[in-house]
């Protein structure tokens, strides 16, 4: 007992107290690293190839149709007064555009990144919250109410702007016009279609939107988006959805259809294509492009020969790296007694 | 209300009116409550309940960081501006002034309760004629109150009368000024009258007037007016709180200052806060960084402009603009101050706190810090300072207490030639003595002292036999002396010895048989060997340091007259007879055997005399004695005269003895480059011996320079020739590297560079020549001299010229100062070093309460530095290095990203990432790298102490290694940025579906950014326990855990608006492009600097490389090191040293005490040549018997 006490400030003898945990304690030695970067390289090397030869397969075909050039047929339509223009961009594949084949639409210099742009919406209300259908957030403003009070539904400068030129593709078979059937379903994420963005369970849905306004650039009203489709109205409009799910960068593209139906459920076959553009967004006030662009995929996703090529540099540096670093250890290795 | 405000305005330290002069009146309340006094209760807590809050906030909110984040609170809260939500920033912020608010109320609650300790101690006071036992608190200026035997002074008293003749009281000061030798004071003999009637005290109505209140402890003035007469009262009357009273039964006191006004509270003052450099070096670089943030933001802020007047302006259409482009820029601005404050986050100095604080608890839970003797483990009081540990470059450390134990053991001696006190095996080899040893019993001896330890039985053996020279040596050791002897009970002796030497040798002849049993001024009274004999005490030639010896003169009871001597060797050969030549020839070598193992050696020799010249003699040494001018010569020239061929009978060597380990530790710390000052009130010799004992000075050394002169010419003349002699071709001038720091540069700092020197040296300067050397024009010379050299040994200083010379190295060398000390004395270098060391377990507790680490032996010191210091420099570096790569990484993405997104600040991650990174997800896995990581460990920190250098050079974290961090750090925000743009430009899914869109790029952008971090991390980890492990992928996986929590249904439909990134983890983990953009980026974040690693250490290694590659080859430890050998060499110089003083002699022929003393020579006890005497005259009393004369009234 007596002892006890006078210990009785001892401090515990724990690993951890004494700072004694039991630790691996690794080195940069030469076992590890050289042997380390010729692994990372050779491995590098072949993501690199693989991803390489992923995008070299892939088929792109782009083409810009903001009408800058006055040889371009959408010439006549860049004048933002013209409404309801058309006007048509034709092509010619030689070969079989292999397929499913995924038909884009693409902006550049547009800045869906920017913060107030982006923050422009209320979620509350594209979750079908009624409450805000009558008082949209503030941060939607200047879309929040019109000049008469009457809430915009969607409200926002995210959802006014909304892409809403049109595509019509025709194959040119024998001097005929053959349309191209483009499958719009479920080209926006699935968690946006199903959780983020629902409708007011109101029936019929018209009627959620008593007392709003659409926003200003809209033609239609939310509700009668798609009237092929009553399913695809209000937020849940595939378009929209697309939209609304914006850009980090100023040039980007968003899916607008698949071709994955009929006659070119295998791609599209080689020949000569029309495009019908419904040419109704402005983009030229901003120094903007509009283009179109066709692609394929692969099991890396879309065209991209950076990464490839990134891989396959950083593959060969680290071997590289390893031969210096070898090198270097000849010459210079820690004497083995010191 | 009323209270609240005094509290404030005691805070604020303001005292309205100043005292003047104190007034009162004993005995009289109501009139001495009249003027307000202080009452004796203190108070050094803070806050109370109702004042803690504001308080504390406003205190907080004085620091500037916190301010700070306030500011940015303020920012956000404007919508305009607001970039991020206000949770950001809100979350950190009061996590952080939570955490302070708690260990500051645990702080004050403490406080709280010691004062409630001290002002409930109870204490008796004469109210109404009669005494009662009160509380400390309850005492009031003007009281009268009873102390006893050991108890501690309540306030500041004059003393009225006391139980001991004379009116005497004994003191012990430790609590005051560390010494633990008694103090005694005198009451006013008109008050001493008093007695302890308590009739006469109730009636006592003394007026006393004196100097108001303040910190000299050593002086006081004032006047006694009693019944129409006035005495003067000098600091003689006064005792001071903080004192013990000793060796008196009981002594009655007046109090005249209580509670605050205490000499010893006046003294406490505040502590001034210590900051280690690091902090010093962070506070430079936060502000640098505020700098770097807002050019930052300006360029974010023009590119908006220019932006939204290029871009923005046509952008309309789809974004209407309510502002035009330089408004628009100017809350840009703001927006980006507010992204990219995560340069600097909260975490920073939460994490700092919380590291400190770890590293703190290490050090009171280190069970090798740990002191079983007297159960006391190592504190760090102060847990701000740790990381200083690694980086001291200069130790001054106090000698008695500190390096010595303050223990003096008789060990060796040499008798007649002969040497005893070694033990020798049958091989005539030495045999090591320990703790084991087998002791030397001297049950025989009924009277002998159970703690003394001898191990040579030979010694018992000749005086038993009764060898008269041996016999003549212990009696001599008997008689001459000062001791004053002290027996309770029959039997059970103790010795008041004034210094431990002569203890060690009295006691040492009590054990041999020779005891020394009680004195009267006129005889001594011995034991010797069981036969009770009394000598008369002829004469006492007294020590002092320039005689070096001391004398006595007695008379044995057959008549014989004969002087015994005791001094420095050197002294005493001179003065011995031709016949001992050959005598003095062995006992030399004896005392030079003696004086190589650092002990202290005194000569003995005796000498019969013709009872004629004696009574001649003493004729004259009372003539001497009595005149009026020129005594002190004239009694030098008689000792002179009578010390005179002497017999040497032999010589004693006592240790002084060191604490354990304490060569060992100093060779260490010398090895990891500290310098080690020893800075000591003793005497030259003492000093230097111990600096021998200590292995500090060697004899191989090339020069020991000794620096004592007695003007400053001579000193600067010396201290010239000193430094010419280390650097012969060394320039005149110092060179003086003058730079501006601190905050705003507005420090100019003059740092005198080190310069090199061929050889050892070693420098002991005493106190006299170093108030000289410590003038304005000389202070240069003495630091490069004194830095020049290997050790550097200061004696006989004043507690203030230890402050001094602490403040020279800092001042001039800029470089981190350790002081270590154990007594009051000690507390001004405690405080001016950068880190204070107090030794504990011995008896003041003045200098562990004003320290900032404690332990109870200065061993520890190389585990507290080598070990704990080096460690905490290391993990703090690495912490800070780690976290402003990660946060400035984390940054600067943002920066970039503005290019991206119009300038509009909008954030490149989710707005959680940016709430959670530094409090979640990289919380953990820093705080256990910086709160675990070793390099090598404790064993190996010791086996090369070189280690310990980096951080004397600030190798680890400086602005330049902080520049390389930001260039790092630069390098991979770009990967981390670049890589995913790049990667993910133009791309879709695999299913066709968007992976570019601003949520998707976010998730990967900060899971990149995270597992290049935490790669990071692990390179940055030597040492990985499982803790580590658990913490590194612990975080990694919360992280996945919470983005898919977060990116979930039920997550986003409870809160809609706050979860937004509704499945993006579900949409985009699954894409392998992802995946692979992930690796390809924290592979080009890592891989450059493994190879940087990897290359520097093959071709520049540090130590650390070395050390740690020469770990992994041995991986099992090699036999624990060799004991260091006890030296045995045999040395040219002198052992002598004795810490005695002057004045002794006088008091024990106390018949001086009845005696009127003359005039001229007043203080028994004054020690002309020591410095201390000018600080503590407290120490020195006249004692006199005739009664004050009153001053005219």
């Amino acid at each position: 007992m007596k002892e006890e006490l006078e210990t009785a400030n001892r401090p515990d003898n724990t690993a951890f107290t004494q700072q004694r945990l039991p630790a691996w304690q690794p080195m940069l030695s030469a076992g590890i690293v050289i042997p380390g970067f010729v692994l990372i390289g050779l491995a590098f090397i072949g993501i690199g190839v693989a991803l390489f030869i992923a995008s070299q397969n892939i088929t792109v075909l782009e083409k810009d149709y903001t009408g800058v050039e006055i040889t371009s047929d959408c010439y006549k339509c860049s004048n933002p007064s013209d409404k309801n223009c058309t006007c048509k961009l034709d092509f010619s594949l030689s070969n079989l555009f292999e397929g499913p084949v995924f038909f884009y639409y693409g902006l550049s210099n547009y800045f869906q990144s920017q913060r107030s742009y982006g923050v422009s919406k209320d979620d509350y209300q594209l979750s079908g919250d009624l409450d805000y259908f009558k008082t949209p957030i503030s941060a939607c403003s200047p879309y929040q109410y019109d000049a008469n009070q009457n809430p915009i539904v969607p409200c926002g400068s995210l959802a006014n702007s909304m892409f809403n030129d049109t595509f019509k593709l025709y194959q040119i078979v024998n001097g005929t016009k053959k349309l191209v059937p483009f499958d719009g379903k479920g080209i926006a994420w699935w968690t946006d279609y199903n959780i983020k963005y629902r409708n007011p369970s109101v029936t019929p849905l018209k009627n959620a939107f008593n007392g709003t306004v659409k926003p200003p650039f809209w033609s239609k009203p939310a509700y009668e988006l798609d009237t092929s489709d009553p399913s695809n109205n209000g937020f849940v409009n595939q378009d929209f959805l697309v939209w609304m799910r914006r850009a980090a960068l100023p040039d980007f593209r968003k899916l607008y259809r698949r071709i994955t139906e009929g006659d070119y459920a295998s791609g599209l076959p080689a020949g000569n294509y029309s495009l019908e553009i419904g040419y109704n967004y402005p983009v030229l006030s901003f120094g903007g492009r509009k283009k179109v662009v066709f692609s394929n995929v692969s099991w890396m996703g879309g065209k991209n020969q950076f990464l490839g090529i990134a891989y396959l540099v950083v593959g060969s540096l680290c071997v590289v790296m390893s031969t210096v670093m070898l090198i270097v250890y000849a010459k210079f290795k820690f004497p083995e007694d010191d | 209300m009323g209270s609240l405000l005094s509290q404030l305005g005691l805070e604020c330290g303001g005292k309205d009116v100043r005292e003047k002069e104190r007034h009162l009146r004993a005995n009289d309340r109501e009139l001495n409550l009249s003027y307000k006094y202080a009452d004796n209760a203190i108070k050094t807590s803070k806050y109370n309940i109702f004042t803690f809050l504001p308080l504390n906030l406003f205190e907080q909110f004085q620091r500037l960081a916190n301010a700070y984040f306030l500011f940015l609170l303020c920012l956000q809260s404007i919508p305009e501006v607001s970039s991020l939500p206000w949770y950001t920033t809100v979350v950190p912020l009061v996590l952080v002034l939570s955490m302070t608010m708690a260990k500051d109320s645990s702080d004050d609650m403490n406080r709280h309760r010691c004062d409630k300790q001290v002002n409930n101690r109870k204490v008796e006071i004469l109210i109404g004629g009669e005494l009662q036992s009160e509380k400390w608190m309850d005492v009031q200026v003007g009281d009268i109150i009873k102390l006893e035997n050991n108890q501690f002074v309540t306030a500041d008293l004059l003393l009225l009368s006391s139980s001991e003749p004379l009116n005497l009281v004994y003191i012990e000061t430790a609590e005051l000024d560390g010494e633990t030798n008694l103090k005694v004071k005198q009451a006013l003999t008109v008050t001493g009258k008093l007695e302890d009637s308590i009739e006469k005290l109730a009636n006592f109505n003394g007026e006393v007037r004196c100097e108001p209140p303040n910190n000299r402890l050593d002086k006081f003035t004032g006047t006694l007016t009693l019944n129409g007469e006035t005495y003067s009262l000098d600091n003689e009357r006064i005792l001071l709180r903080g004192c013990t009273l000793r060796n008196t039964q009981w002594c009655f006191g007046l109090v005249v200052f209580g509670g605050p006004d205490t000499k010893l509270m006046q003294n406490c003052g505040r502590t001034t806060f210590k900051r280690t450099s690091i902090d010093r070096l962070m506070n430079v670089l936060v502000l640098n960084i505020f700098g770097f943030l807002m050019i930052m933001c300006l360029i974010l802020a023009i590119g908006n402009g220019i932006w939204e007047y290029q871009e923005g302006s046509k952008f309309a259409a789809f974004l209407p603009k309510g502002v035009n482009a330089p408004f628009s820029a100017f809350l840009t601005f703001w927006s980006y101050v507010i992204i990219l404050n995560t340069v600097v986050p909260i975490s920073l100095y939460i994490s700092v706190e919380i590291i400190r604080l770890g590293n703190s608890f290490y050090i009171n839970w280190d069970r090798k810090m740990y002191y079983p003797k007297s159960d006391t483990p190592a504190e760090a009081r102060t847990t701000t300072l740790n990381e200083e540990l690694g980086q001291i470059k200069y130790i001054f450390s106090d000698k008695t207490g500190t390096l010595t134990q303050n223990i003096m053991t008789f060990n060796k001696c040499s008798i007649n030639g002969k040497s005893y006190g070694e033990l020798l095996d049958f091989s005539g080899q030495r045999v090591e003595i320990n703790e084991k040893t087998e002791k030397v019993d001297f049950s025989w001896n009924n009277l002998a002292d159970p703690k003394f330890c001898f191990h040579d039985n030979s010694l018992v053996e000749e005086v038993r036999e009764g060898n008269p020279e041996v016999q003549a040596f212990f009696r001599l050791l008997a008689l001459c002396h000062t001791v004053m002897p002290e027996e309770k009970k029959e039997g059970e002796l103790y010795y008041q010895a004034q210094s431990p030497d002569e203890g060690a040798l009295v006691t040492a002849a009590r054990n041999f048989g020779f005891v020394f049993r009680s004195r009267t001024p006129e005889r001594i009274t011995v034991v010797e060997m069981g036969e009770l004999v009394t000598y008369e005490l002829l004469a006492v030639l007294d020590f002092n340091n320039v005689r070096k010896r001391m004398s006595v003169i007695v008379r044995s009871p057959e008549g014989k007259l004969t002087l015994y001597c005791k001094g420095a060797d050197t002294i005493i050969f001179e003065r011995l007879n031709p016949s001992c030549s050959n005598l003095t020839e062995v006992t030399t070598e004896h005392l030079n055997e003696f004086a190589g193992e650092g002990l202290r050696t005194l000569a003995l020799a005796y000498k019969d005399i013709d009872p004629e010249y004696m009574e001649d003699w003493k004729l004259r040494h009372h003539e001497a004695n009595t005149a009026m001018d020129e005594r002190e010569e004239k009694l030098d020239a008689l000792y002179e005269e009578i010390e005179k061929g002497l017999q040497l009978l032999g010589s004693t060597a006592v240790e002084d003895k060191l604490q354990d380990g304490v060569p060992q530790t100093i060779e260490q710390l010398s090895k990891a480059d500290i310098k080690i000052w020893v800075l000591t009130g003793d005497k030259q010799e003492t000093a230097e011996n111990i600096g021998y004992s200590c292995n500090m000075l060697r004899d191989e050394m090339n020069e020991v320079f000794i620096v004592s002169a007695n003007t400053a010419e001579e000193v600067r003349k010396e201290l010239q020739t000193a430094r010419r002699k280390m650097t012969p071709d060394g320039t005149e001038e110092p060179t003086v590297k003058k730079s501006r720091s601190g905050l705003f540069c507005l420090l100019k700092t003059e740092t005198v560079a080190d310069e090199p020197v061929n050889g050892e040296y070693a420098m002991v300067i005493n106190g006299h020549s170093l108030a000289f050397a410590l003038e304005k024009d000389m202070e240069m010379e003495l630091l490069r001299t004194a830095c020049m050299c290997q050790t550097v040994i200061c004696c006989r200083v004043t507690p203030l010229q230890k402050a001094q010379v602490v403040e020279l190295v800092k001042k001039y060398k800029q470089a981190v100062t350790l002081a270590v000390g154990d007594g009051a004395n000690d507390v001004s270098m405690i405080k001016a070093a950068h880190i204070g060391v107090g030794i504990s377990g011995q008896e003041g507790m003045q200098a562990v309460l004003s320290s900032d680490y404690s332990f109870a032996q200065f061993r520890y010191l190389q585990r507290l530095l080598l070990v704990h210091g080096r460690w905490s420099y290391l993990r703090m570096c690495k912490f800070l290095r780690y976290f402003f790569y990660k946060n400035f990484t984390f940054t600067f993405v943002h920066f970039w990203y503005g290019f991206f997104c119009g300038f509009s600040a909008q954030t490149v991650y989710d707005e959680w990432f940016i709430t959670l990174y530094n409090l979640v997800y990289t919380a953990l896995p820093v705080l256990s790298l910086s709160l675990l990581d070793q390099d090598v460990n404790d064993w190996w920190s010791f086996q090369y102490p070189q280690l310990y250098t980096p951080g004397q050079l600030n190798q680890y974290f400086s602005k330049r290694a902080f520049v390389y961090t930001v260039l790092h750090s630069g390098y991979s925000s770009l990967v981390l940025f670049f890589i995913p743009w790049a990667a993910m430009y133009d791309t879709v899914r695999d299913d066709g579906k968007e992976i570019v869109d601003y949520q998707s790029f976010a998730l990967l952008a900060q899971t990149c950014l995270l597992i290049a971090v935490s790669i990071q991390l692990g390179l940055d980890t030597h040492y990985w326990t499982a803790v580590n492990q658990f913490f590194l992928w612990g975080s990694l996986s919360v992280y996945f855990a919470v983005i898919f929590t977060m990116y979930s249904n039920g997550m986003f439909l409870t809160l809609i608006s706050s979860f937004p990134f509704i499945g993006t983890a579900r949409n985009s983990l699954n894409q392998p492009n992802v995946w692979l953009t992930m690796l390809l980026t924290s592979i080009l974040c890592v891989l450059p600097v493994v190879a940087y690693r990897f290359l520097r250490i093959l071709l520049w290694p540090t130590i650390n490389d070395k050390v740690r590659y020469k770990v992994r080859q041995d991986k099992v430890l090699p036999p624990a090191p060799r004991r260091v050998q006890a030296r045995r060499t045999s040395t040219r110089r002198s052992g002598y040293a004795f810490s005695h003083a002057q004045g002794y002699g006088d008091l024990v022929t106390s018949g001086k005490f009845l005696r009127r003393t003359p005039k001229s020579r007043p203080a028994l006890f004054s020690q002309t040549d020591s410095p201390l005497a000018q600080t503590q005259p407290q120490s020195y009393r006249t004692i006199s018997e005739w009664e004050e004369p009153p001053l005219s009234p």
